[in-house]
């Protein structure tokens, strides 16, 4: 199949620098990024990498309930999280690990979600989470609450002064499956009339647990936000400089006032949908390993080479890595349990009748059983 | 004034009270709503504050959900009852559960208003009675005023609740007037209300059932039977002080509502009184509500809502035990 002209990709398969005709008016910003910054780029995707496969281990070992993979989709995370500024607002759906921790989530607390200790797992207000929302689970819902958050900041008139430090925006991350969610779709109707300084982040991991993409979509996603009146960018989602530089001059374009902005990142989950799902069952193992010969993080360590880059960066990388998973593995086994009274926290936010008197029979039917008649 | 001012007057004065209100809804800013309800306050408080949304109702809870995380007070506006299910995962799974799912470190101070019930002979979706979704769903406070003066301050106290908050406004008494007291609050946004006593049968309801339980009790003084009347106010949480105080008088208790029995309002209502006022009762609770089938053609809502009559065969069955 011929490549869609409007892809944005700078490094191919193998690592070779070679811009598509559309990344030319990303060119000098991908030029200006120095060794550091595209260390910083391998640094992420190999370390939330080791994390991904610590937690699908810990899943088939009976941890955790349930793990979805972000493994394959590194590079797609990686380049948007990194083009975020620190005070613009993360919504993600509830695959974007790598997301989170960049923007300083401890991996800990997605753990402690998948694990069945709460329902979300960090405190978005919380400066150290770095605005991040938490993950929701049903498809698309998220658009709307970063829609609605967006407006939010046009009302309070926290973008488009003209002040790139000060200026705040949204971003939100959604895949090919939410795609068909008519929230998707009310998310960018309110969008757009309000302007608000939005960037809509599609992961196209082209699988939908076992429906393909061509069963969601007659034509090319990225082309629907062009339907909203959204300037809409398609990127190869595996190349981790397509990915920051189209996120960052969305983001910069977002907070600038230009209204939301709508990017497909084309990629492939390389694992399963979760670890409830067996790939091998819906999707041929030839289009797995085409795009296992695509896999954002060799791409980038290809490349990174042909820079000079030095064994002892790679070893130094790995080694951080392997600690990462050490450190998950025993801080999962090392988590505690929850008080049967938490089931009644937080349901309201003012004091309530009902969760009052399930409270009281509950304690007193538990303590029932300590030193009683039998 | 009528119930519909008296809402208005209250919405006016929350959102001069905070400049973190703010209104939304599909034609409630230069229309004033199809019920008039927010008439003029878009021309006092701007179209930042009082927002004429597009047509979608799970975006407009949605993104409401989404100011609330930003820091401000959404009221929703859904045209009418039949409308709101467009946007009820964003209502039971989301607005509901965020709170819980923060872990309390953000509150959704969001108000749902939702013109309910029938009387109005509307065409189909226009006249329903959802209440009993709300109410299952933990995380929803869900409230009915029967009066103006109730309409006046629950909108308020609704509007200032850190809760998210179901508002259902029994749109057959838009038209209905009362005083209203604007220099103090009657009771609180949670308490029920004895609002006609009586010696020989409590009825209890909300919402627009109110009138036409006060009606009954008018007809059955002339047979000589003595009924006292029960307004809700509240129907999540249910304020049972004032009820079962009733009830341990009387002996004897019937609920009426427009919604349909099955697994309903009344059928909880029920089942409590008689949990905790067995001894009490002299026979068991009676319901008096709409059919199990789907609301019908305007043409028969007078055959399906129960009206007076249909309360007052209740009482005399309750009576007869």
């Amino acid at each position: 199949m011929p490549e869609d002209p409007a892809l944005i990709r700078f490094l191919e398969a193998d690592g070779t620098f070679a811009p598509t005709p559309a990344a030319e008016r990303y060119r000098a910003a991908v030029d200006a990024l120095s060794d550091a910054d595209l260390e910083t780029f391998y640094r992420d995707m190999a370390v939330i990498r080791a994390f991904d496969v610590q937690a699908t281990n810990l899943q088939r070992q009976g941890q955790l309930a349930l793990w979805p993979p972000s493994y394959g989709q590194e590079a797609a995370q990686v380049g948007s999280a990194r083009a975020a500024r620190p005070q613009d607002h993360i919504f993600p759906s509830y695959r974007e690990h790598v997301v989170t921790k960049i923007r300083g989530v401890d991996p800990i607390d997605i753990i402690r979600v998948m694990r069945g200790l709460t329902h979300g797992g960090w405190d978005p207000t919380d400066p150290k989470n770095g605005n991040t929302h938490i993950y929701t689970l049903v498809l698309g819902s998220q658009t709307l609450h970063a829609t609605g958050f967006g407006m939010g900041l046009v009302f309070d008139g926290r973008c488009g002064t003209g002040d790139p430090d000060r200026d705040e925006a949204v971003i939100v991350y959604y895949g090919d499956g939410a795609s068909s969610q008519g929230d998707v779709h009310e998310a960018m109707v309110f969008a757009a009339s309000y302007q608000t300084p939005e960037v809509f982040f599609l992961q196209n991991n082209q699988w939908a647990i076992s429906v393909p993409v061509s069963t969601q979509s007659r034509s090319p996603l990225y082309k629907r936000g062009e339907g909203y009146g959204m300037p809409s960018a398609l990127i190869d989602g595996n190349d981790v400089l397509a990915s920051w530089a189209v996120t960052r001059a969305a983001l910069d374009e977002a907070r600038a006032g230009g209204g939301p902005q709508a990017i497909e990142a084309m990629t492939y989950r390389l694992g399963a949908h979760t670890t409830s799902d067996d790939p091998t069952k819906y999707r041929p193992s030839s289009e797995e390993e085409a795009w296992r010969r695509r896999d954002p993080l060799a791409r980038m360590k290809a490349f990174l080479l042909t820079r000079g880059a030095s064994e002892s960066f790679f070893a130094d990388v790995d080694a951080e890595a392997d600690a990462l998973a050490d450190d998950i593995r025993t801080r999962t086994n090392a988590l505690g349990g929850l008080e049967a009274d938490d089931i009644f926290a937080h349901v309201y936010s003012e004091p309530h009748p009902l969760m009052d008197e399930q409270r009281q029979w509950l304690a007193g039917y538990e303590a029932s059983f300590e030193g009683g008649a039998s | 004034m009528p119930l519909s001012r008296a809402i208005n007057a209250g919405l006016r004065a929350s959102l001069a009270g905070s400049d973190r209100v703010l209104l939304m809804g599909e034609d409630i800013g230069k229309l004033g709503g199809v019920f008039r309800i927010t008439e003029g306050l878009q021309a006092e408080f701007g179209e930042r504050r009082v927002i004429d949304s597009p047509l979608a109702e799970s975006g407009l809870v949605g993104t409401a959900i989404g100011l609330a995380l930003a820091g401000f007070r959404p009221v929703v506006e859904i045209q009418f009852d039949g409308f709101v299910f467009p946007a009820f995962d964003q209502i039971t799974s989301q607005l509901a559960k965020m709170t819980n799912r923060l872990e309390g470190a953000v509150q959704m101070p969001v108000v749902i208003r939702i013109p309910y019930g029938g009387h109005i002979g509307a065409i189909e979706h226009h006249q329903e009675s959802p209440e009993a979704y709300f109410t299952h769903t933990p995380g929803l406070r869900v409230v009915s005023p029967s009066t103006p003066n109730d309409g006046y301050w629950m909108i308020q106290d609704a509007i200032a609740s850190a809760d998210p908050v179901i508002f259902l406004e029994p749109k057959s008494k838009y038209w209905q007037k009362g005083e209203v007291d604007t220099s103090a609050r009657a009771l609180p946004l949670h308490a029920s209300r004895i609002v006609r006593r009586g010696t020989d049968v409590t009825l209890v309801g909300h919402g627009a059932m109110v009138t036409t339980m006060l009606q009954a009790a008018v007809l059955a003084e002339v047979e000589g039977i003595s009924i006292e009347v029960v307004d809700l106010r509240s129907l999540s949480p249910v304020d049972y002080g004032p009820i079962l105080e009733s009830v341990r008088r009387t002996g004897r208790m019937v609920y009426a509502q427009e919604a349909p029995g099955f697994t309903s309002l009344g059928s909880e209502v029920a089942a409590t009184v008689m949990e905790r006022a067995f001894y009490a009762l002299e026979a068991p609770v009676l319901r008096v509500s709409g059919f199990d089938a789907p609301f019908p053609p305007a043409k028969l809502e007078g055959v399906f809502l129960p009206d007076a009559d249909r309360i007052l065969e209740a009482v005399d069955r309750s009576l007869a035990y």
